[in-house]
């Protein structure tokens, strides 16, 4: 290989790698401006989206814009909720698939990634058509949200679980029946702790997925306000400072999980 | 396999009857829904009598914005494929040890806020704000030229919200391509470029058609980004089925609309996947 050849191939090399760290920091420059604007004193002009003046006042006061903080509340409690449901369910379902043979296994694989093929604006309104058929029109609210929101959810645990346990070394577990470990004993000292991290990803990304939702949401909300309904609502108006504060505080706690997670799977993976 | 014959059955039944109920059923009210006699009302209830006219009513009125929602998320997800492609590429085979990390920045913008986010691209996009004055001063964009309320803004946060979702499929299959058969190309006497066109694109195949399919079908039901960062000119299918349904309360139309969305959607899905000639899709 000439010089030439050897530069040409070192620029080339690091010119994707380059390309692609700019387009992360493409996917970056939002955030950024989110965690910037949660330092913003707009108190004297509400109506212009720019920065103005640094303050912490903000962070201070986060629940200081009406009804902002209810709605927080609201989405974390819905985001909970949905998330156990979904992630028991889904655990199950991942087990049946991968673990169990049953007639209509295929089917079942294939409508589980249905939802993840629909858009939102047509499984919302499909939904909202139900509830109106069956008589609840009138009592769209907190269960309804709860109901769409595993409807959603489960889908995403189902591929991020099955995807864990499909992976799994199943000599550990032979290893255990064969010194005699009884098959319950074997399910929570091996299996469990193995699938754990799955788990435990597909919770996390199913809070987010809840907590995030907007489309859906609104259609089946009635009178029911969720965090992103909130900024919808103030969207128009003039939207507060401390929505950022409430976007910069779930991205970090979000990060944070993300990272510990992938931290203790990699240790389990040494060890 | 172990156990009782029916373990199985007992697992599935929970996460398949709540699919099943709230997932599969409200299709079939869906259609029904679009079925309505439009002169009913929410309170009064409607009377379904099979009024297929709905569906002409509803091309006639909202062609444009289903149109144009196509085109959109289209342009979008060409934009995010090429931007999608460069960033798995680098971190499949040059990320090293940093993969996992890298994987996870990818993710890292789904966990502030959709909406948050798509209003911070309103204040990059602002009209006296930097992107814009840039444009003014390079003489792409007019004296009085704006981004924010044009077909660019809007593209652009559908570009940015659905990255992700191109992202991580490409690199799935990009991550399973054996770099011997890389090198062997090289070994042959092939270009770089040549080694690239063809041994790694056709290898990545799987996750272009899964990629694309993930980005589109979001994008075009998407009307986030068009209210936000859009003006009425720019208005998607979305924002009338939304609106007719909490708004006008028009359920037989935007049931329709709903209904010819899904379809449009399912038809380009099949063609798409049969010329693309992927079964290993999922």
């Amino acid at each position: 290989m000439t010089g030439l050849q050897r530069a040409g191939r070192w620029i080339g090399d690091h010119l994707v790698m380059a390309a692609g760290l700019l387009v992360l920091v493409y996917m970056f420059v939002p955030i950024a401006v989110v965690m910037l604007m949660s330092f913003n004193d707009n108190s004297k002009s509400r109506n212009v989206y720019a920065f103005r003046d640094f303050t912490w006042s903000n962070w201070a006061h986060p629940c200081r814009p009406d009804g902002m903080c209810d709605a927080v509340v609201r989405s974390i409690e819905i985001g909970l909720l949905a998330t156990l449901v979904a992630t028991l369910l889904g655990t199950l379902a991942a087990f049946a698939l991968v673990r169990h043979d049953f007639v209509g296994r295929s089917v079942a694989n294939t409508v589980i990634f249905l939802p993840m093929a629909s858009p939102e604006i047509v499984m919302g309104s499909s939904l909202l058509a139900l509830f109106v058929a069956g008589g609840f029109g009138g009592q769209l609210g907190f269960v309804t949200i709860f109901i769409a929101h595993v409807m959603f959810c489960l889908s995403f645990v189902i591929v991020t679980v099955k995807a864990r346990l499909s992976g799994l070394d199943g000599n550990l577990e032979q290893a255990a029946m064969d010194l005699y470990a009884s098959e319950w004993t074997t399910f929570w000292r091996v299996t469990f702790p193995l699938v754990f991290p799955g788990i435990a990803a597909a919770a996390l990304l199913s809070f987010s997925l809840s907590f995030d939702d907007f489309i859906i949401t609104n259609l089946n909300a009635g009178q029911t306000v969720t965090f992103p309904m909130f900024v919808w609502g103030v969207a128009q108006r003039g939207i507060p400072m401390q929505v950022n504060v409430v976007g910069t505080v779930m991205f970090l706690i979000s990060l944070f999980l993300v990272l510990t997670n992938m931290l203790v799977t990699r240790k389990k993976a040494a060890v | 396999m172990r156990r009782g014959r029916f373990t199985g059955y007992w697992l599935m039944a929970p996460a398949a009857l709540w699919l099943a109920l709230f997932f599969v059923i409200p299709f079939y009210s869906l259609l029904a829904t679009s079925l309505f006699d439009p002169e009913g009302s929410v309170l009064t209830g409607y009377d379904v009598d099979y009024r297929f006219a709905n569906f002409v009513d509803a091309l006639d009125q909202f062609w444009e914005p289903l149109f144009r929602s196509l085109w959109y998320a289209a342009v979008a997800t060409a934009i995010c494929l090429v931007l999608g492609y460069v960033l798995a590429y680098a971190i499949a085979f040059k990320g090293g040890r940093w993969r996992n990390f890298l994987l996870v920045l990818v993710i890292a913008p789904f966990f502030t806020s959709f909406l948050v986010r798509t209003l911070s691209w309103k204040l990059i996009l602002a009209d006296d704000g930097f992107v814009v004055d840039t444009l003014q001063f390079l003489h792409l964009l007019g004296e009085d030229g704006r981004l924010l309320a044009t077909p660019v803004a809007v593209i652009a946060g559908l570009v940015y919200n659905f990255l992700p979702f191109m992202v991580l499929p490409l690199y799935a299959s990009l991550e399973k391509i054996d770099t011997r058969l890389v090198e062997a190309a090289s070994d042959l006497y092939a270009s770089p470029t040549r080694g690239f066109l063809k041994v790694t694109l056709p290898l990545s195949k799987p996750g272009v058609v899964a990629g694309t399919l993930l980005t589109f079908i979001p994008a075009a039901g998407d009307y986030i980004n068009a209210s936000l960062l859009g003006s009425p000119n720019q208005r998607m299918v979305g924002n009338v089925i939304q609106n007719l349904f909490t708004s006008t309360g028009d359920y037989a139309t935007a049931g329709a609309l709903s209904v010819i969305l899904m379809a449009i959607i399912v038809a380009m899905v099949m063609v798409y996947i049969r010329t693309a000639g992927t079964e290993e899709l999922v």
